[in-house]
């Protein structure tokens, strides 16, 4: 069981209040991502989830209970830190150990869990080494190996794929959505990348400035974007907007279309344009178009092998359907 | 560029202070050597050469020797006890945010600046005192007889005045190296159920380890050649003479050169016999 449910949480440090009066309802079983940029107080959520910080004001329950003055070990929460924070001192048996240690779990059921995380995430061979051994994905294995031993209510990820190199963090983002797969339980997971966002969330909840923007699904989220920020921040490449007499003509401030919602031919379309840059990927092609008039730059996809090179001149039509309105504040127009 | 021509330029500029320090070390050194193998008495005007062992057998079959030996342990010891625990305790207190923390901090470190000969004096003068010291006070405000610390407990005293000057260099070790401590450790340790207690053996101990062997390693060579604080408070009575009082009481007092240099020399062997030991269990912790 995880139900995590956040009843009007503030938090202040001195005189700046970082997370604003706050609900948020988090499913039992669900896979909740919080996205946002840098600084927009996601992580410090995590930690008042965690009791690692003490919210100002408002109350946090755990499945049905008040669980906002708990201290963090009877929360029944585990949590995976962004540096692993793995005891250096200990070996990687030891260190799966310690929270059943601290738990007073008999012998012979630590080596049974043991055993069963250390299967289930490829350590068997690495159970009498030192952390320091280790490479980066395998480090990340053990903090998660230590989260699953103590069977906890809900799984807290702060950022723990940022400190991996592009090719090991894929692989590390399928094997914990395989985890939460397998084990069914609540996982909370901090990102800055919305790929990540995108790709393991059940649920998306995009963060700024402590403020939730938006919540939901991340096909929600990128068909029906709430406002600028968030039509801005899922997405990739980013959505292109527009603004002036095209998005008035479309009765709206600012008109948002994705680049995959453009189709690019060489003859003819209703945008005109000359390509810039073109990023070839082999399966697309990115093109940066400019000298439309309508903004500095407008990012299209167009299929893997278009003859169309730097210079040219193209002629863009975006998907009648697939056009965003956004009102003078940035809200959408439904 | 570290080629194999400034490489062999480097050595060359090098080896003039290198010179300079070999021999700065070894005509000591050779002439303690020298004179440990001799009958030199000055006032009697002895100077003979070659004696073989006999300084060093005289030196080491007297009472005195083994006397200094245990008394040096006690001292050695003792200081490193108070100095690594307390020290610990009080890192443990300067880690916490208060206020005015970098002032304390700075009066803390403060007592390592005082001359060992000036700090014995003020210790001795002014608060061991029997007549007008203030622990002399403090023991008749409750209505005690005075104790009279350095002749009824001598070695405890001089103890007691090291370790306050060199606490705070273990403090400042050790407040270093719990400052270096990865806090997300802490919390993981938090979450998973560690009290303070907890935390404090299973993370914080295990973290302080080379720290607390690095400590250990340098006071205890400063700790064996303790003499100003003896020479100031005892002169060596009462049970106070370890070694190296007891090398300076042969030289001075004894107008023995030779017998003192053979001291002298025992000193270092066994002084050299600690510090290797020491070396490879500091080596050990550095190598995890």
């Amino acid at each position: 069981m995880g139900r995590i449910t956040l009843n009007k949480v503030t938090k202040r440090f001195g005189d700046v209040e970082v997370i604003p009066p706050l609900d948020l309802e988090i499913e039992d079983g669900e896979f909740v991502v919080f996205v946002g940029p840098s600084g927009c107080g996601k992580s410090t959520l995590l930690r008042l989830i965690a009791g690692l910080e003490d919210v100002s004001s408002g109350r946090i329950d755990i499945d049905g209970s008040d669980a906002t003055s708990v201290p963090p070990a009877k929360r029944g929460l585990a949590m995976v830190f962004q540096s692993y924070a793995l005891y250096p001192h200990m070996s990687v048996r030891k260190n799966i150990a310690f929270p059943m240690k601290m738990a007073g779990v008999p012998q012979d059921e630590q080596a049974r869990r043991i055993e069963g995380a250390a299967k289930a995430l490829n350590l068997t061979d690495y159970l009498d080494r030192r952390p320091g051994q280790l490479s980066g994905g395998q480090r990340q294995r053990v903090a998660i190996g230590r989260a699953i031993v103590r069977e906890p209510a809900a799984f807290l990820f702060d950022e723990p794929l940022s400190n991996l190199d592009a090719a090991l963090r894929v692989g590390m983002r399928l094997e914990i959505s395989e985890l939460h797969k397998r084990l069914a339980t609540t996982m909370v997971y901090v990102t800055h990348d919305q790929v990540e966002a995108m790709t393991m969330a059940d649920k998306i909840v995009v963060l700024r400035a402590g403020n939730i923007e938006q919540v939901g699904s991340p096909l929600e989220l990128y068909r029906t974007p709430r406002n600028l920020f968030v039509a801005g921040f899922i997405g990739s490449p980013r959505m292109n907007l527009i603004e002036g007499p095209e998005a008035a003509r479309h009765e709206a401030h600012t008109i948002g279309v994705r680049p995959e919602h453009i189709a690019v031919s060489g003859t003819e379309g209703t945008w005109k344009g000359r390509i810039g840059v073109s990023e070839h990927l082999g399966s697309d092609t990115f093109f940066h178009v400019h000298d439309t008039g309508l903004a500095e730059t407008l990012t299209v996809r167009a299929g893997g092998e278009v003859d169309l090179h730097h210079g040219d001149t193209v002629y863009l039509t975006p998907e009648a359907d697939k056009i965003h309105r956004f009102d003078r504040k940035g809200l959408r127009i439904a | 560029m570290a080629t194999q021509h400034s490489r062999s330029a480097a050595r060359f500029m090098m080896a003039p202070s290198v010179v300079l320090l070999l021999i700065w070390m070894l005509v000591p050194l050779g002439l303690t050597l020298w004179f440990s193998f001799m009958d030199y008495r000055p006032q009697r005007g002895t100077f003979d050469c070659c004696v073989g062992f006999e300084n060093y057998a005289r030196f080491v079959t007297s009472s005195s020797f083994q006397d200094a030996v245990i008394t040096t342990l006690i001292m050695v010891g003792g200081i490193l006890a108070i100095t690594v625990i307390g020290g610990i305790f009080l890192a443990l207190l300067l880690d916490q945010p208060f206020w005015g923390q970098g002032v304390a901090r700075i009066l803390v470190i403060a007592p390592f600046f005082v001359m060992p000969t000036v700090s014995a004096l003020v210790w001795k003068n002014l608060i061991m005192n029997p007549d007008n010291g203030l622990l002399a006070y403090l023991w008749r405000f409750f209505g005690a007889d005075p104790v009279v610390w350095l002749t009824d407990y001598a070695l405890f005293s001089i103890v007691v005045i090291v370790s306050w000057m060199w606490l705070p260099f273990a403090t400042l070790i050790l407040l270093t190296s719990i400052q270096s401590l990865d806090s997300e450790r802490l919390e993981a340790a938090e979450m998973d159920g560690a009290g303070a207690v907890a935390r404090f053996w299973y993370m914080i101990l295990p973290h302080l380890a080379r720290a607390i062997t690095i400590v250990i390693l340098i006071e205890t060579i400063f700790l064996l050649a303790i003499f100003a604080e003896i020479f100031v408070t005892t002169g060596g009575a009462f049970g106070t003479q370890n070694l190296t009082y007891l090398i300076y009481q042969r030289v001075i007092e004894s107008q023995n050169i030779g017998l003192g240099s053979a001291g002298g020399i025992i000193a270092v062997i066994l002084a050299n016999i600690v510090a290797i030991f020491l070396m490879r269990i500091v080596g050990k912790n550095l190598d995890a």
